[in-house]
């Protein structure tokens, strides 16, 4: 009994873990950041490189922080549906990263600007703060500038239904 | 015209490397404590390489970041911390033992011992067969 039951067990317990890994996203990896307060930043607002965008803009309200660059294909894919939550009312921040200002301004010119104001990274300094490894990146920011959630990858309204929307609670005085 | 071929496909390879920046300390003891620590940091944009082996954007950046981390003086230990409070465990190597990573650094062991009541149970069952009877 003992000599089939056991080689079965094992079978069945590494069986499982491979059919699990079998539908995972290895290029998936959760952030080490939700739950924790946005790392701090203060850099030149794109468009004018004269004026500071920084955290305590953010403050106060839910809002998007969304790392994009004009080298990025998929950041051009999503970028539809960020005028689409703009329009709706959903305040988005830009962290234009190790980008091109030039580039940068004629992408937001072509495409239509869905950003309150995108702040400069060009080293990638604060994008190492987010953990940012790769365009592009969403982060939902609490009022209390908590990190609420971050994505990985193009937005779209699916992923915006189950994994932003629900944590966006209704505060007094803002629609 | 084969030779012209494959001696300019060298000459512009050997431009590539020529023009590769010099990315270290002066110090060679601090070098080769740079050069140890980058080989044990995930580039977590290309997962299967380190930072020291990785040519993409991100790794050079991480690259400059570890650098300027040991001029402030930090340990080893402190820049793979400042490292996965930003990124994760992923992005070290070796990941720390945790409440989600007990089994991981555990398995070996537990997989020996598992491994070994087998063993001995095999072992037991076969001593109490009569000896001479596989003989024939």
């Amino acid at each position: 009994m003992w000599r089939y039951a056991i080689p079965a067990v094992i079978l069945l317990v590494l069986g499982g873990f491979f059919l699990r890994g079998l539908n995972l996203n290895p290029g998936y990896i959760e952030s080490a950041l939700i739950g924790k307060p946005a790392p701090a930043f203060s850099l030149p607002n794109l468009e004018t490189p004269s004026e500071l965008v920084s955290t305590s803009d953010l403050a106060g309200q839910y809002s998007l922080l969304n790392v994009w660059a004009t080298w990025c294909v998929e950041c051009r894919r999503e970028h539809g549906f960020l005028l689409d939550l703009e329009a709706s009312g959903v305040p988005i921040y830009g962290l234009n990263w190790k980008d091109e200002r030039p580039a940068a301004l004629e992408w937001l010119e072509v495409l239509g600007d869905p950003y309150i104001a995108s702040a400069v990274d060009y080293s990638g300094d604060i994008g190492i703060d987010y953990g940012v490894y790769g365009a592009p990146e969403t982060f939902l920011i609490g009022p209390d500038l908590t990190i609420l959630q971050k994505h990985l990858g193009p937005l779209s309204p699916a992923i915006w239904a189950s994994k932003f929307a629900p944590l966006i609670e209704a505060v007094p005085g803002q629609h | 015209m084969r030779l012209r071929l494959l001696l300019s496909t060298v000459l512009l390879s050997l431009c590539c490397t020529v023009h590769a920046q010099f990315e270290g300390f002066e110090d060679p003891a601090l070098d080769a404590r740079y050069r140890e620590l980058i080989h044990t940091i995930r580039c977590m944009q290309c997962q299967n390489q380190s930072i020291a082996d990785s040519p993409s954007a991100t790794a050079v950046d991480l690259r400059r970041q570890t650098r300027e981390l040991m001029t402030d003086g930090l340990s080893d230990n402190e820049i793979r911390l400042y490292f996965a409070e930003r990124y994760g465990d992923f992005i070290n190597y070796q990941p720390p033992f945790k409440p989600t990573t007990w089994l991981l650094w555990s398995a070996p062991a537990l997989l020996v011992i598992l491994g070994g009541f087998i063993f001995a149970r095999i072992i037991r069952v076969r001593m109490q067969q009569p000896m001479d009877e596989d003989l024939s």
